[in-house]
């Protein structure tokens, strides 16, 4: 709601309000007014989250083709269904923030908003499609079981759905795993290797030290984020420890021992130096990922330019004088009314 | 049906038959695994993955009535598949692999309707799955329409792709033995008016031909096949292949 009234005054009431209604743990809705940080924050975040489910796709599909029995192809293959619906739940939650789908996927394709650092990995081996069932899946249910109340409504409740399928991921995973570690002595060395090298960038998921991450107090303020980074990583290494002992297998770090004191296990030093350079673009597979993500984008444009031509063609009733607006990227039959931006500037 | 095909359900599965629709399902549910990651919108993701798990879901009920599914997935040489040489094709464009399903879809909806309403080993199976197929039929066909009845570039797209494939839907009506008694020689005249029904509100025509100089596929039942599908069970069948005896 825009008034002509002053500005400072109004925003100032409205900002009460806003405060009052996060203070008591109401869930702000798509109509309510919130503050311009608020909203360019959500987009942020829940964008580069369905961004990461998307690019998420890619290391995993690297192994459908060659999953070693029809039972694991088939859990891989819903599997990596369900990453293209919750990137679908996510982009809708975003569109309720007056953003556009399209938009958010130029701003992916064009390097101007990121994704989760783990999918700059690859997947070497089997086993590597079980690590990130147990390690990847388990630390992202870690960081997203809070969001489920976040203040931001549609973002909770995509959170709760998107949490429920991550745990079913998670535990096939685990079962993946232990299948090869009680296997034969190579399936057990694959599974080992696997976990090797997917421990370290499984705890850089949680993001920079609570020290060097400076929007954290804010977005625990708003409600957005529950617990910090630390906290939440030292939870998910509680957690792994005893799991990977019942699978039979070790985590790659001397350092890692209970602490008596602190109720917690301690673990190693975490490298930045590597968590900042893939951020920066530098990991194994940036490159590869961005450009298969842009490819399937840029090969789809006719498909996408059939699909609104024909919905032009075939829309029902007279449309004297206009063409309607079907947008190439929203031209599928699925589809809903295209947002526009308004409240980004 | 005919009286003399009637078999009990619980009587001894054809090999034959169950082997040639099995690896239909199975080779089909590869290829579009082969996009996962790669489809033009997000809705196809899902969509392709959907149709490639159902029939990896029908492939692997069929392949148990008659072995291990894996054995048989995994342990077989080129030779030894049934698969039509349709569901080998590689998947090309969009447009390519939207009238693959078209004509295979089309042809999987009749069959399966047919098995279905008999009481023969595979009776069970249709029942279930011609829902699934049913739905498959539906997408191909509306991306048929949009394909062909969208833009210049789609139409010439959507026409090329079945045109191309044209050549190999002749093999879908080659007899199959031990088949609950079903011709699929008897399912042609429905199949080609549904699929040309489809062509023709799509603004593209049934394909003519092949003519008798040129060649048309036919040998994937015998176990013949094309050269794209030994590399596809390659990747398969790799990692299966390098651990014998282990399980997974």
């Amino acid at each position: 709601m825009t008034t002509t009234a002053p500005e400072t005054v109004d925003t100032a009431a409205l900002e009460a309000v806003f405060d009052a209604a996060v203070a008591a743990d109401e869930r702000i809705e798509p109509r309510d007014w919130m503050p311009d940080a608020y909203r360019a924050t959500l987009i942020r975040q829940i964008a580069q989250h369905a961004h990461s489910e998307i690019i998420g796709m890619q290391p995993e599909a690297n192994w459908i083709t060659r999953a070693p029995s029809l039972r694991r192809k088939a859990i891989l293959m819903a599997k990596v269904q369900d990453e293209a619906g919750h990137g679908l739940y996510l982009y809708s939650a975003a569109e309720t923030l007056g953003v556009g789908r399209d938009e958010l996927l130029d701003k992916l394709h064009s390097g101007r908003q990121r994704y989760s650092s783990i999918f700059n990995y690859p997947t070497l081996t089997w086993a590597d499609v079980g690590a990130i069932g147990w390690l990847v899946d388990g630390a992202a249910i870690t960081n997203q079981v809070p969001l489920c109340r976040c203040s931001y409504g549609p973002y909770a409740r995509a959170m709760i759905r998107v949490c429920k399928e991550e745990s079913f991921h998670q535990r096939q995973g685990y079962e993946l795993l232990l299948a090869l570690s009680r296997g034969t002595e190579a399936q057990h060395a694959m599974a080992q290797d696997a976990v090797n090298r997917w421990w370290w960038p499984s705890l850089m998921m949680f993001g920079p030290p609570d020290g060097e991450s400076p929007h954290s107090a804010q977005s625990m303020t708003w409600k957005i984020k529950r617990h910090s980074n630390d906290e939440l990583r030292r939870r998910f290494v509680d957690i792994c420890v005893p799991q990977a002992e019942s699978l039979g297998l070790t985590l790659p770090d001397p350092d890692l021992r209970w602490n008596e004191e602190t109720g917690h296990y301690d673990f190693g030093p975490i490298d930045w130096d590597e968590f900042n350079e893939v951020l920066r673009g530098n990991g194994p597979c940036n490159e590869q990922r961005l450009a298969r993500r842009r490819e399937a984008h840029e090969e789809g444009a006719w498909v996408r330019e059939a699909a609104a031509a024909y919905a032009a063609k075939h829309a029902p009733g007279p449309r004297p004088g206009g063409t309607p607006h079907h947008t190439p990227e929203r031209g599928t039959a699925a589809s809903g009314p295209t947002k526009h931006p308004e409240a980004m500037a | 049906m005919t009286a003399t095909t009637t078999r009990a359900a619980t009587g001894p599965v054809p090999v034959t038959a169950a082997l040639a629709l099995g690896d239909d399902a199975l080779v089909l549910a590869h290829r579009l695994g082969e996009w996962a990651g790669r489809a033009p919108v997000l809705e196809e993701e899902v969509a392709l993955a959907n149709i490639a798990l159902d029939l990896l879901g029908q492939a692997r009920t069929l392949l148990s009535l008659v072995g291990d599914e894996d054995e048989l997935a995994y342990l077989r040489e080129e030779r030894a598949f049934r698969n039509v040489q349709l569901v080998e094709r590689p998947n090309g464009d969009f447009a390519h692999t939207i009238a693959r399903q078209l004509y295979f879809s089309a042809y999987q909806h009749l069959l399966y309707t047919r098995l279905a309403e008999g009481d023969g080993p595979f009776a069970p199976l249709a029942a279930k799955a011609v829902k699934e197929v049913a739905y498959h039929l539906d997408h191909a066909e509306h991306w048929t329409l949009r394909l062909g009845d969208g833009t210049a570039e789609s139409h010439e797209r959507m026409r090329g792709a079945a045109e191309a494939l044209w050549r190999y839907t002749g093999e879908l009506f080659e007899p199959v033995e031990g088949l609950d008694g079903v011709d699929p020689a008897a399912l042609r005249a429905a199949w080609t008016e549904r699929v040309g029904d489809t062509l023709r509100r799509a603004t593209l025509e049934l394909p003519t031909g092949p003519t008798s100089v040129s060649w048309a596929a036919g040998g994937g039942r015998q176990g013949v096949h094309t050269e794209p599908f030994g590399r596809m069970l390659a990747e398969m069948q790799h990692l299966h292949r390098s651990h014998p005896g282990a399980s997974w």
